[in-house]
C-alpha cells in the first residue's frame, strides 16, 4: 500500500490531479460536497469518497455506484433541487450547481407541486439514423454523411466518443475522445447532418419509426431557461437505422457482490480516465475475459494499487499477463472471487482456486468485476429482430430482421472476446454506413479513411461464468436493484418453473429501474445452470421500450390543458364570455350553457330563459351544429339511402327533419336536410357527430357506391347560426330583414329563404327545435358576431344556452341523440315510426328492424314521466321499477330517466325516459328509486307541451 | 437513513407450483389456452365437477399472454344486468379466492373510480350507479370534491381541458396480482390432477361428423371428448380450425409501468373520456393502461402515439405525475366483439366450446368465467350467467352493448 | 406508428389515417332477402386472420380517400395498397 498516491485531503479526496472544470456545489443526503463541471452525480460522489449511495429495496443493504452509465443497477437517487424528480441513476445525473439529491431506499417521490417545465416534440426524417456516437457510430455516420445522405447521429451522453471516453486508447496518435470530438464537430457542420447529444433513443417501432428523448436543460440546473423545453421527444422516421449501441459489462454472482466498493471493471476505468476520479485505493480484479486487464492497468497508472487479478481462466491473453507481470501485479489464473467482505463496504476479498481449496483473503477497498460484455441489442430486438446466441461472446447478438436496421460495432458482437476491439469496430461502423448508403439509394464511396488505432494485444478467449458455486447462495446477487439472489432463482426453478419469464416474475429479477441491463443475461445464465441446460436454449426475456426510463411529461409534451384537445369556439364566443355565460363542453366546442344574471342560480336563469323563449323572444348561438354540403346529380339518392325517411321528394326551398341509423338499426344521428337546388342539399348534424357523419357519408360513397356522383363538404365553420325563438321572433326578424316576407303564407314552416338580415347576406330557415315560432338565421361566420349583436341590439331578445334549449325540446318530446339514445335505440323506440319510410326498398338500418330483438314489443320506448309531486326533480340516470317497495336485489329495471327538467311552461317538473314497453304503460304509475326514497311517477306521452303543434306558426 | 422496504410485505410464493406435464394421448377435456381463463376453467372443472382428466395447452409459457399483460383491475359495476351478473359473480369469488386457492393473490379492494367529464358522462354514470344498486352492486356517485377525497391527487380544477364533473365509485372493486392469480389457479388445478402442458401450440382441431374429437398440436395429436377454447386474442385463428367463425377482431392493447414511487394513489382511477386508467401497485409502481390500436394486429406491440396520447391524458388528471418515468411498456392482443361483451358458450360444432371476446376486460372476470365456463363444458349447457353471452345474440340482435356507458371496458 | 403508403399521397404516418376493417365486404344487394343469419354475418362477422389481411384505410388527415391495403397482421408489414374497386393484388 505504500507506493500508491494518497488521496488528496480536503475537498474531493479521490479526485485525480489534472482534473479541470468549474467547481460545482451540491448536496447529497444532507451533506454538502463539491464536484466539477462534467461530473455525473456518481463521479462527484466517488470523488468525495461517498461509497454507499442508496440502500436496497428489500434487504436494506447499502449499495454503491456499480457502473458508469445508464445500465447502473444500484445507485438510485431522488432529485430534490432544482425540482423534485423521482428515481434517477446517479451515473446519468449531470452535476449542476445547487443540485440537491438523496439516495433512494427503493421508492422515488413525486413533487407536491406542478412541474413548471415545458416539454415538446418534433418530427424528423432522415436517410440514416445512427444510434450511438462511439467509434462504430461515428464511422458509420461519417461515411453516410460525406456521401450526402441526411444523417441523424444521436448519443445519450453530453459528449461524443462512447467507449472511447472511458479508455486511454489513441486514434491518429491522440486520445480517442479528441478524435471523436473533432469528427462529430465536423459532421455537425454538414448541412444535412443533425447531431443530437444528451439524446437517448428509447424506442424502435414498425417501419423504422424511432423515438428519442433529448434532455435539453437538466444539466443547467437552476440556470435552465424557462422558455426552452426541458425534454424533447424526437419522432424520427429513418430509411435506414444503424445501431452502434455498444455493450454493457456484466458481473458475476458471488457472495457479497452487492457491497459498495464492488464495481464493474469498465466503469472503474471510465471513472479514472474520463472523470479523473479514483473509485478506491486498493483493488482486486475478478474477470472472465481480457477486458478487465486494461482497466486494471489504467487504474494502476492512475494510482490505484492492484492487489491481485483473479482470472477464472487458466490462460489469459499473454500480452496482458506480461504487462501485469511487468507492473508487479499478482495474477491468479484459474481463480474466482468467492466473497466480498466488509462492514457496509468492501474491506477484503476472498479468492480461491476455481475448483475449490484454501481461500485467501486480500485486503482491498475496491473489487473490479468483469463477467464479460453483452451487446446492447434492446433496440434491435424492439424493432422485431431475432437474437442468436454467440458462443464466443457468451451473449445474444442481433440475428435476422425485417426492418431496414442493422447493428454495428460491438452492438453486433464485433470483437467477440468479451471486449470490443477498436479497429474492428471502426471498420464495422464504416461498413454499416456503406450498406446504409447503398440501401438508401446513394452512391457508395470506394473507400473511407479511418483513423489509425494503436496496437491491441491479441485476445484470448473469454470464459462464461455466471456464478461462483457455493453452499449458500443467499448473498449471491443476480439483480441488485430487486435484491434477487441465486438462492431465489433456485427456489423458482425448484418450484417447477422452467421459463426465464416465469423466473423473472417469481423473483422480480429484471423488472427494476435498469430493466435488467446488467442482470438479464446473468439471470438466464443462473437459470440455465440450475436446470442443467445451455443458456442459448433459454433465450432472453423480451426487450421492451423504453430503453431507459422516460418522463411522463416528455411523452405528454405540449398536449396538455387547452392543447390537450382543440378548443373550438363560435364567431360569437367573445360576446358570450362578456355576458358572463357559463359554458358546456360539447365535443370540442365551448357552447354557452346559460347566462346567469346577478343573483341568479342555474335553475332561475334557465327558467327565465325558457319563459322568454315561450312567451317572448329569445336567441341561441346554434353555430356548432354540423353542416355538410351534399352536392351532385345523385345527392338525393345518397340521402335516401342514408336517412330512414325519403329525402328525394323534398322540394327545393323546403326543409325536412331526418334520422340516420347504423346498419344495425340503431339511431346514429339526426338533423335537418335543406334542399338548396335539385342537386344540392345542406345537411345539419348534431354538434358532437359532425365529423362522424361526414366520414359516414364519405365511407359509403367511396367504398360502396362509387357510382354515385356526389361530393360532400363540411361547411360547419363557414356558417354562423342564430336561432331566433318565440312568439315575437317574427316581429324581430321582420325588423332585421325588412326585405323578407315573414308571414306564414309567404314563409311557411320548414322552408328557407335567402334574405338580407341586419344588412348581412343570410339564409333564414323556418325550423324549430322548441315548438315555438322560430327561425334559424345563417350567415357567413365572418359576420356571425355582427348578426348576433344586431339581434341583441334592441335589448328585447333574451340570449339562452344549451340548457334552455334542452328543456324546450324535451317539453316537446324531441330526443337528443346521445342523451335520449345510447346506441341501442331505434327510431321506433323513440316513437318515430313516422320517420321510417315504408316506401323505400332499402336504407341503411332497415333490414335490422326485422330482427327478433328489434321487433319485440317490450323494447324500451321514449315516454314522458310526471313525478306525482310536481316539485320533485328526478335525477337523470334514475331507474324505474314497478313496485312501491324495493325487494332484495337483483331488482329488474324497467328503464331509466334520460332527461329531466323543471318546466316554466308546464309549471312543474317532468322527465323523458326509456321504459320497457313504455307506450303501453302510459297512465301507469311507476317508481324511481332516488336515494332511500321511491319517487312515484306517472307515465305519459313524451310530448308534454303543445302536442297539437299550435305554437310553431306563432 | 430510514429503512423502508416497499414490497417487503409481499407474500412468498409456494415452493412448488406445477410440474410441466408431457401430453397424454387423450383427455376428457382439453382446454386450449393456458391463460387465466383456461386455468380457472380447469380448476373449476376439477373442483366443481370432478372432471380431472384435463389438459391445459399453452403455446408459450403458462399465463404468458394477456394474463401477464393486463392492468389487473377488478370491478363489477357494469351497465347491463347480464354483465353485472357474471362480473359480480366473479367479484364474489374474488372475495374468497385467496382462501379457496390457498395462495396469496394480493387482492386489494381499494375501490375503483370512474370519472365523468361531460354532462352526458354524468348522466351515463348516474344511470350506471342506479342500475348497479338495483343489482345489489355497491356503487356510489361522487361529486368532484368527493372524488378528491377518495383520490387526492386528481386535479378537479377547471383548468383541465375536460374538467372532472364527478365520478362513480365501487368500493369493493380493486386490483390483484395477475401472476399470482394465474399461478394460484394453476397450482390448485395441478394439485387436483390437471396437466399443465406448456410450449404446445394447437395447430388444428379434429372434427368428425360435426363433433370435435381432439386437437393437433406442435407436440403431436391429442384426443379429447371435449375441447374448450380459451385463446383470447388468438380465438379466431383456433376456432377457424374447426370452421367456426367468430365476430371478433384482434387488436393490440398497451400498458405501462413507472418506477417504484412512494404511495400517492390509493385507489384505481379510470376515465373513459380522456382515456386513462391507473392504479399504484403494491410495490409502488404506477400501472397504467393505454388505448387500443385501431388496426387489427397480432403483434403484441402497440403504436407509440397511443402511449403519448395516454400520457397527456394522465397528466391532465394527475399533474403530479409529470416527472414520474415510464419504465416499461408492453402490449397484448385483445379480441373485441361488436358489442364489447364476451362470447361464452356452445358452438355449431358439438363438444367444442368457446370463451372469447373479453376485449380489454377479461382479467376481472377470471374466477367468474372459469366457474361458468366449467359448468358449460361439464354439462353441455350454458350456465345461466353466461347464457346471455351466446354466439347467436348477433343473429337475434339481443346484444349486451357495453359501449354505451363504458366505451372502455377495462 | 406504421408508415402507410397512401396510393394518392405517398407514405404517411398511421396517425393520419382512419382504419376501416376488412375490405371487400359488399353491402348486400337486397338485404330484405337475407335470413337473419345472413344479415348478422354481414353486420358483425369479419375475417380476423393472423397473416395477410385485405383491409380498408381512409387518409382522413390527408386526401380523405378510402383505399385498400394488404397487410400481414402478424408482422404489420404492408404488402400492397390499391384503390377502391381494384381487385386484391396477388401478394407473397
Amino acid at each position: 500500500m505504500s507506493e500508491r498516491s494518497e488521496p488528496m485531503s480536503g475537498a474531493q479526496p479521490y479526485r485525480r490531479e489534472g482534473a479541470t472544470g468549474k467547481t460545482l456545489r451540491f448536496r447529497f443526503d444532507g451533506r454538502d460536497y463539491e464536484g466539477l463541471e462534467g461530473d455525473t452525480l456518481a463521479s462527484a460522489l466517488l470523488a468525495n469518497g461517498v461509497r454507499a449511495v442508496a440502500s436496497s429495496i428489500k434487504l436494506g443493504r447499502p449499495r454503491g455506484v456499480y457502473a458508469a452509465g445508464c445500465e447502473e443497477p444500484n445507485a438510485l437517487v431522488q432529485i430534490e433541487e432544482p425540482f423534485p424528480e423521482p428515481m434517477l441513476t446517479a451515473t446519468t445525473v449531470e452535476l449542476c450547481d445547487g443540485l440537491v439529491a438523496t439516495g433512494l431506499p427503493g421508492q422515488g417521490r413525486l413533487a407536491d407541486r406542478p412541474d413548471p417545465a415545458r416539454y415538446d416534440a418534433v418530427h424528423a426524417h432522415c436517410d440514416v439514423l445512427v444510434v450511438g456516437a462511439g467509434p462504430a457510430g461515428i464511422a458509420a455516420a461519417s461515411v453516410a454523411a460525406r456521401a450526402g445522405a441526411r444523417v441523424i447521429l444521436a448519443d445519450e451522453r453530453p459528449e461524443p466518443g462512447g467507449s472511447l471516453l472511458g479508455t486511454t486508447e489513441t486514434l491518429d496518435g491522440g486520445p480517442g475522445r479528441d478524435w471523436a470530438a473533432r469528427e462529430v464537430a465536423a459532421l455537425a457542420a454538414l448541412p444535412d447532418v443533425r447531431v443530437l447529444r444528451r439524446t437517448t433513443v428509447v424506442g424502435h417501432y414498425d417501419d423504422n419509426y424511432v423515438i428519442a428523448v433529448e434532455r435539453r436543460t437538466n444539466h443547467l440546473g437552476a440556470a435552465a431557461p424557462a422558455d426552452v423545453a426541458r425534454e424533447r421527444v424526437w419522432r424520427i422516421r429513418a430509411r435506414r437505422v444503424v445501431l452502434a449501441t455498444g455493450g454493457h459489462e456484466r458481473f458475476v454472482a458471488f457472495a457479497g457482490n452487492d457491497l459498495p466498493g464492488v464495481m464493474l471493471a469498465g466503469a472503474a476505468r471510465t471513472y479514472a480516465n474520463h472523470y479523473r476520479v479514483l473509485p478506491g485505493s486498493r483493488a482486486v480484479v475478478f474477470t472472465t475475459n481480457d477486458s478487465a486487464y486494461a482497466a486494471a492497468l489504467d487504474l494502476a497508472d492512475a494510482g490505484v494499487e492492484i492487489a491481485a487479478i483473479a482470472d477464472v481462466r487458466q490462460a489469459p491473453g499473454e500480452a496482458w499477463a506480461a504487462r501485469c507481470a511487468g507492473r508487479g501485479i499478482e495474477l491468479l489464473t484459474g481463480h474466482v472471487v468467492t466473497a466480498a467482505r466488509g462492514e457496509g463496504e468492501v474491506s477484503s476479498v476472498e479468492v480461491s482456486r476455481r475448483e475449490g481449496g484454501e481461500a485467501r483473503e486480500i485486503a482491498a477497498d475496491l473489487l473490479l468485476v468483469s463477467g464479460g460484455w453483452t451487446p446492447v441489442v434492446h433496440l434491435f430486438s424492439q424493432a422485431g429482430g431475432t437474437l442468436r446466441y454467440d458462443e464466443e461472446l457468451g451473449a445474444f447478438t442481433p440475428g435476422e430482421t425485417r426492418q431496414a436496421v442493422e447493428a454495428a460495432g460491438f452492438a453486433r458482437g464485433v470483437g467477440g472476446t468479451g471486449a470490443r476491439t477498436l479497429r474492428a469496430c471502426l471498420e464495422d461502423g464504416a461498413e454499416a454506413g456503406r450498406r446504409a448508403l447503398a440501401a438508401a439509394g446513394f452512391a457508395v464511396p470506394a473507400g473511407i479513411a479511418l483513423p489509425s488505432a494503436g496496437e491491441e494485444p491479441a485476445a484470448a478467449p473469454a470464459e462464461h461464468l455466471w456464478l461462483v458455486e457455493s453452499d449458500d447462495y443467499d448473498a449471491h446477487f443476480v439483480d441488485l436493484q430487486r435484491d434477487v439472489t441465486v438462492a431465489e432463482v433456485l427456489r423458482a426453478t425448484g418450484a417447477g418453473l422452467t421459463s426465464v419469464e416465469h423466473v423473472k416474475r417469481y423473483t422480480t429479477a429484471g423488472t427494476a429501474h435498469d430493466q435488467g441491463k446488467t442482470s438479464g443475461l446473468l439471470t438466464s445464465g443462473v437459470v440455465a445452470h440450475a436446470l442443467g441446460v445451455d443458456v442459448s436454449e433459454l433465450g432472453t426475456t423480451t426487450f421492451r421500450a423504453p430503453y431507459t426510463p422516460v418522463s411522463f411529461a416528455a411523452l405528454a409534451g405540449r398536449d396538455r390543458g387547452h392543447l390537450h384537445d382543440p378548443v373550438r369556439v363560435t364567431a360569437m364566443h367573445e360576446w358570450h364570455v362578456a355576458r358572463g355565460a357559463l359554458f358546456e363542453n360539447v365535443g370540442q366546442w365551448k357552447r354557452p350553457w346559460y347566462y346567469p344574471r346577478a343573483g341568479e342560480d342555474m335553475e332561475s336563469a334557465v327558467l327565465r330563459e325558457c319563459r322568454a323563449a315561450r312567451e317572448d323572444v329569445a336567441a341561441m348561438d346554434a353555430s356548432t351544429l354540423g353542416k355538410i354540403d351534399v352536392v351532385g346529380p345523385d345527392a338525393a339518392v345518397l340521402l335516401d339511402r342514408l336517412y330512414t325517411n325519403m329525402m328525394s321528394t323534398l322540394k327545393v326551398g323546403s326543409i325536412r327533419y331526418g334520422v340516420m341509423c347504423r346498419p344495425d338499426g340503431m339511431v346514429f344521428d339526426d338533423g335537418t336536410v335543406i334542399r338548396l337546388a335539385d342537386d344540392r342539399f345542406l345537411v345539419t348534424t348534431t354538434t358532437g357527430n359532425a365529423a362522424a357523419v361526414l366520414d359516414w357519408m364519405e365511407e359509403w360513397l367511396q367504398t360502396e357506391w362509387p357510382d354515385l356522383r356526389v361530393h360532400c363538404t363540411s361547411v360547419t365553420e363557414q356558417w354562423a347560426t342564430v336561432a331566433l325563438v318565440g312568439p315575437r321572433s317574427r316581429e324581430v326578424l321582420a325588423r332585421l330583414a325588412p326585405g323578407l316576407a315573414v308571414d306564414n303564407d309567404s314563409f311557411p314552416f320548414m322552408t328557407w329563404r335567402d334574405a338580407e338580415v341586419a344588412g348581412i347576406e343570410a339564409r333564414v330557415c323556418r325550423i324549430s327545435f322548441s315548438g315555438e315560432l322560430a327561425y334559424e338565421i345563417n350567415v357567413s361566420s365572418w359576420f356571425g358576431l355582427a348578426l348576433w349583436e344586431a339581434v341583441m341590439a334592441s335589448g328585447e331578445v333574451t340570449p339562452y344556452g344549451t340548457e334552455t334549449m334542452h328543456v324546450l325540446r324535451a317539453e316537446k318530446g324531441f330526443p337528443i341523440v346521445g342523451q335520449d339514445t345510447d346506441g341501442t335505440v331505434t327510431p321506433q323506440d323513440l316513437g318515430m315510426e313516422w320517420i321510417v319510410s315504408k316506401k323505400k326498398a332499402d336504407f341503411v338500418g332497415k333490414r335490422s328492424f326485422a330482427r327478433a330483438d328489434t321487433s319485440r314489443p317490450d323494447r324500451k320506448h321514449l315516454v314522458g314521466l310526471l313525478p306525482e309531486d310536481p316539485g320533485v326533480l328526478l335525477p337523470e340516470g334514475a331507474h324505474l321499477v314497478e313496485t312501491s317497495a324495493l325487494p332484495e336485489p337483483p331488482v329488474p329495471t324497467l328503464g331509466f330517466v334520460t332527461s329531466s327538467y323543471r318546466s316554466a311552461a308546464l309549471g312543474r317538473t317532468f322527465a323523458l325516459a326509456l321504459v320497457s314497453g313504455g307506450r303501453e304503460r302510459i297512465g301507469e304509475r311507476l317508481y324511481a328509486p332516488v336515494g332511500a326514497d321511491l319517487v312515484p311517477v306517472t307515465v305519459t306521452s313524451h310530448v308534454l307541451y303543445d302536442p297539437e303543434g299550435a305554437r310553431r306558426d306563432g | 437513513m430510514t429503512l423502508r422496504t416497499p414490497g417487503a410485505d409481499l407474500p412468498d410464493h409456494p415452493d412448488r407450483l406445477w410440474r410441466p406435464a408431457e401430453p397424454k394421448r387423450a383427455y376428457d377435456v382439453v382446454i386450449v389456452g393456458g391463460g387465466g381463463h383456461g386455468l380457472a376453467t380447469a380448476y373449476y372443472l376439477a373442483k366443481n365437477h370432478g372432471i380431472t382428466n384435463v389438459a391445459v395447452l399453452e403455446r408459450g409459457w403458462l399465463a404468458g399472454g394477456n394474463m401477464a399483460r393486463n392492468t389487473t383491475i377488478i370491478r363489477s359495476n357494469y351497465l347491463w344486468d347480464e354483465s353485472v351478473g357474471i362480473y359480480e359473480h366473479a367479484l364474489k369469488l374474488w372475495e374468497g379466492l385467496e382462501e379457496d386457492l390457498g395462495y396469496p393473490l394480493l387482492f386489494s379492494q381499494r375501490g375503483v373510480l370512474n370519472l365523468a367529464h361531460s354532462l352526458q358522462d354524468v348522466r351515463d354514470s348516474v344511470r350506471r350507479v342506479n342500475a348497479n344498486r338495483l343489482n345489489g352492486v355497491d356503487a356510489e356517485w361522487l361529486t368532484p370534491e368527493q372524488v378528491k377525497e377518495v383520490c387526492p391527487i386528481v386535479d378537479i380544477s377547471p383548468h383541465v381541458r375536460y374538467p372532472v364533473l364527478g365520478g362513480t365509485y365501487q368500493p369493493r372493486a380493486g386490483i390483484a396480482k395477475h401472476d399470482y392469480v394465474a399461478w394460484g389457479f394453476a397450482k390448485a388445478a395441478a394439485d387436483l390432477g390437471v396437466d399443465m402442458i406448456e410450449h404446445c401450440e394447437v395447430t388444428g382441431l379434429d372434427v368428425r361428423d360435426g363433433r370435435v374429437t381432439g386437437v393437433q398440436t406442435t407436440r403431436g395429436p391429442i384426443a379429447a371428448k371435449k375441447v374448450a377454447l380459451a385463446a383470447a386474442g388468438h380465438s379466431s385463428v383456433v376456432a377457424g380450425y374447426a370452421g367456426v367463425s367468430l365476430p371478433l377482431q384482434s387488436h393490440p392493447l398497451q400498458a405501462l409501468v413507472s418506477e417504484l414511487l412512494e404511495p400517492v394513489h390509493p385507489t384505481v382511477v379510470m376515465s373513459n373520456a380522456v382515456h386513462v386508467y391507473v392504479s399504484q401497485a403494491h410495490k409502488g409502481e404506477l400501472v397504467m393502461g393505454a388505448g387500443i390500436d385501431a388496426a387489427n394486429s397480432y403483434r403484441q406491440r402497440g403504436a407509440f402515439h397511443i402511449i403519448e396520447r395516454q400520457m397527456s391524458a394522465a397528466l391532465e388528471l394527475f399533474p403530479v405525475f409529470a416527472r414520474a418515468h415510464v419504465l416499461r411498456t408492453w402490449g397484448g392482443v385483445v379480441d373485441v366483439t361488436p358489442d364489447a361483451s364476451p362470447i361464452v358458450g356452445l358452438t355449431p360444432v358439438e363438444d367444442l366450446y368457446v370463451n372469447c371476446g373479453w376485449g380489454t376486460g377479461g382479467f376481472k372476470a377470471t374466477p367468474g368465467v372459469g366457474w361458468c365456463y366449467a359448468h358449460t363444458v361439464a354439462t353441455g349447457e350454458p350456465h345461466p350467467l353466461n347464457a346471455p353471452f351466446s354466439l347467436d345474440r348477433f343473429t337475434t340482435g339481443k346484444l349486451v352493448d357495453e359501449h354505451g356507458a363504458a366505451a372502455v371496458a377495462h | 406508428m406504421l408508415l402507410i403508403p397512401c396510393p394518392w399521397c405517398g407514405p404517411r404516418d398511421e396517425a393520419e389515417f382512419h382504419y376501416g376493417g376488412q375490405a371487400h365486404v359488399a353491402y348486400p344487394e337486397n338485404p330484405a332477402a337475407l335470413s337473419d343469419e345472413e344479415w348478422a354475418r354481414y353486420l358483425f362477422f369479419r375475417d380476423n386472420p393472423k397473416g395477410l389481411f385485405a383491409e380498408r384505410w381512409s387518409h382522413t388527415a390527408g386526401c380523405r380517400r378510402w383505399f385498400n391495403a394488404v397487410r400481414d397482421t402478424a408482422t404489420n408489414e404492408i404488402h400492397a395498397v390499391y384503390r377502391v374497386g381494384e381487385p386484391r393484388p396477388v401478394t407473397a
